[in-house]
């Protein structure tokens, strides 16, 4: 993985003793609260329900061993002994004390780390396929682009002070597990015809309260100009972008407004201009940071067989892990959804445990998912017993990848001050009821979302069944939606009429997942027998 | 009944008015109807409390609870984690804030 030249940590370490200064002035009361909160929010430092939480950047979601014990350290140090993944594969901390925020982040600097850019009007952390590297699906590795991105877009002069805040996936293959045309730019490296690759752009996708489906832009932009292609494509947003109206800033807004055709031929234009201008980062930067992101050793001799005897073990193989390129390897998945748990919370104990795990079964790294969970890329399949053992002790082995109770929740209202309803109690519960009823496993790929606002964090737009909270004259309320996906086959939910309380909720998930039983025909998922029969039945079932 | 609430500034700490101070413990809180803004601009440039702001509650079994369910969560904790809650292992908890 990437390890910082000496330009980065420099960077970093002076961000770290400027924001120790801007911290300092603020406790002295130098800065009001006014002029400092623009100043800790670029360093990921925000004023939530109950304390500071600090968002620590963890770009394309990956972790060697030593970062990921530093954030063990920092959750037991100066936190409260956890952390919640989210699903801009970062981390948070919900109990962080102002006075101490300066130290985090020095101690994040001893590990290359840093919470730059996790809040505010400018790029964010850019996300990436958890399976880069691993996959045999993809055409290339993406994460030298994504590394090549979070380089151009760090203090972007340009793009510090966006109409809004902005978010970039990249991935390399047709299987989308970045949720990439959801974001405000989505870029897809792709092989053509005669076996050269580039970037399709995808512009102008989101969630929140104006959910939208990236449009293609341009199918494929040479590689040698991707970078000059995403800075027009971000001129002509910051240029037109609304920042008369939070809620019409988006590029998504301008996008849509403008149609993907003008807007196209404004960044065609732009880029014209910029490519003579010769922006665009020298080859060698690229191939350098390329050195970094080779295959590890792998064992070519790795044994292809699992034994399959302990039929626990073998249920999460089947459910945990999933194909690498190498044989006798796969990438497995750390569940960190236990029934009845806090979707992407981790305790310290835990994040220790695995950077252990991933330093001697994973050549130490390990990847954050998008879906709150934690892969281990590269693992023989002769050490997978080994590892669930030791997850299993931990309560981190749940067999549970992909289905009802592997749910994406976000903080809701427990922790997050934009919140209208609580997130976890409702996804506990519904991990609580499937697991009971025995259905996980047999109910198969079912991609469950929810979201306390509108904001959308916790993706309720692209589940196959979503869930949005609401305030209802002070009361907790809840919509149930249908037939959203962020993977290859991206749709939007729709609702499915009124809401539910806390308990109504977990009854109508139960109910729908009833109908998809009945109506299922061999092989499909939940969302094909939605897309085939409709909402209709669906809403029979609930409403009668 | 109005109470004036905000954050500590050193810890963030979730504070309530008392008449005198800012207290942790909602229970300390006294009504401010009425004088909510010149205390709370008198606080803030004391540093003696972060974003201050006024909410509305009611008396419950002598205690003020909070009208919305938002600010009750705030008051308390995360219904999630007890344990984390500044009434651990109270198993009413979860009552008080819903």
């Amino acid at each position: 993985m990437y390890a910082y030249d000496q330009y980065d940590q420099a960077m970093v370490d002076a961000r770290v003793e400027e924001f120790r200064d801007q911290a300092r002035r603020r406790l002295e009361g130098k800065l009001t609260e006014d002029q400092f909160k623009p100043l800790r929010l670029m360093n990921g430092l925000y004023l939530q329900l109950h304390a500071y939480m600090l968002r620590v950047a963890i770009p394309y979601g990956t972790l060697n061993s030593l970062q990921m014990r530093a954030l063990a350290d920092i959750a037991e140090k100066y936190d409260r002994g956890y952390g919640h993944f989210t699903t801009r594969q970062n981390i948070q901390y919900n109990w962080i004390k102002l006075e101490d925020a300066a130290d985090i982040l020095a101690d994040l600097a001893k590990v290359e780390m840093h919470a730059i850019q996790t809040s505010g009007n400018c790029i964010r952390n850019i996300s990436s396929d958890h399976f880069a590297g691993a996959t045999a699906d993809e055409v290339v590795d993406p994460r030298p682009y994504a590394e090549l991105l979070r380089q151009w877009s760090s203090f972007h002069p340009e793009f510090s002070y966006l109409p809004r805040k902005f978010k970039i996936a990249v991935i390399a293959s047709e299987k989308d597990r970045a949720a990439m045309r959801l974001h405000d730019i989505g870029i897809n490296i792709v092989q053509n015809d005669t076996g050269e690759l580039g970037a399709a752009f995808y512009v102008g996708g989101g969630m929140g309260r104006t959910p939208m489906i990236a449009p293609c832009i341009n199918a494929f932009v040479p590689l040698d100009h991707f970078v000059t292609y995403a800075e027009a494509c971000l001129r002509v947003y910051n240029r037109y972008g609304r920042r008369d109206n939070k809620y019409k800033a988006r590029i998504k807004i301008l996008v849509h407004e403008l149609g993907a055709e003008e807007y196209t031929r404004q960044v065609e234009e732009e880029f014209a201009q910029l490519l003579d201008q010769g922006i665009e980062p020298p080859l060698a930067e690229l191939e350098r940071i390329r050195t970094f992101f080779e295959d590890p050793p792998f064992d070519g001799d790795a044994d292809a067989e699992i034994d399959r005897s302990d039929p626990d073990f073998a249920v999460w193989v089947d459910r945990n892990t999933v194909p690498h390129k190498q044989p006798g390897y796969v990438s497995a998945v750390i569940s960190l959804k236990p029934v009845g748990g806090i979707p992407g919370d981790a305790t310290a104990e835990q994040m220790r445990l695995m950077a252990d795990l991933a330093k001697d079964y994973s050549f130490d790294e390990c990847r954050v998912m998008h879906t709150q969970n934690i892969v281990l890329p590269h693992v023989r399949k002769a050490d997978l017993h080994a590892l669930w053992t030791a997850l299993e002790d931990a309560g981190l082995g749940s067999p549970n990848l992909d289905t009802v109770e592997d749910i994406i929740a976000c903080p809701g209202l427990d922790y997050c001050s934009l919140a209208n309803a609580r997130s976890i109690p409702v996804a506990q519960k519904i991990s609580e009821r499937f697991a009971a009823n025995g259905k996980t496993g047999t109910l198969g790929e079912l991609k469950l979302k929810i979201s306390g606002c509108i904001n959308a964090c916790g993706h309720h737009h692209a589940g196959h069944i979503g869930i949005l909270g609401v305030d209802r004259k002070g009361v907790e309320n809840y919509q149930l939606l249908l037939g959203g996906s962020e993977a290859e086959d991206v749709s939007l939910a729709k609702i499915t009429g009124p809401g539910f309380d806390e308990n109504g909720i977990v009854d109508a998930v139960e109910t729908v997942t009833s109908v998809y039983e009945r109506e299922r025909q061999d092989g499909e998922r939940f969302v094909d027998t939605y897309r085939r029969i409709g909402m209709n039945p669906f809403k029979e079932a609930l409403y009668g | 009944m109005r109470l004036l609430t905000g954050n500590d500034l050193k810890s963030g700490a979730v504070t309530w008015w008392t008449g005198s101070d800012w207290s942790i413990h909602i229970e300390d809180a006294v009504d401010v109807t009425g004088s909510e803004d010149e205390i709370a601009r008198r606080e803030e440039a004391a540093r003696r409390v972060n974003v201050p702001y006024a909410i509305d509650a009611e008396l419950h079994e002598g205690s003020p609870r909070p009208s919305h369910i938002k600010e009750r969560v705030r008051a308390l904790g995360p219904t999630v984690r007890p344990d984390l809650t500044l009434k651990p292992a109270d198993p009413e908890i979860g009552n008080w804030v819903i």
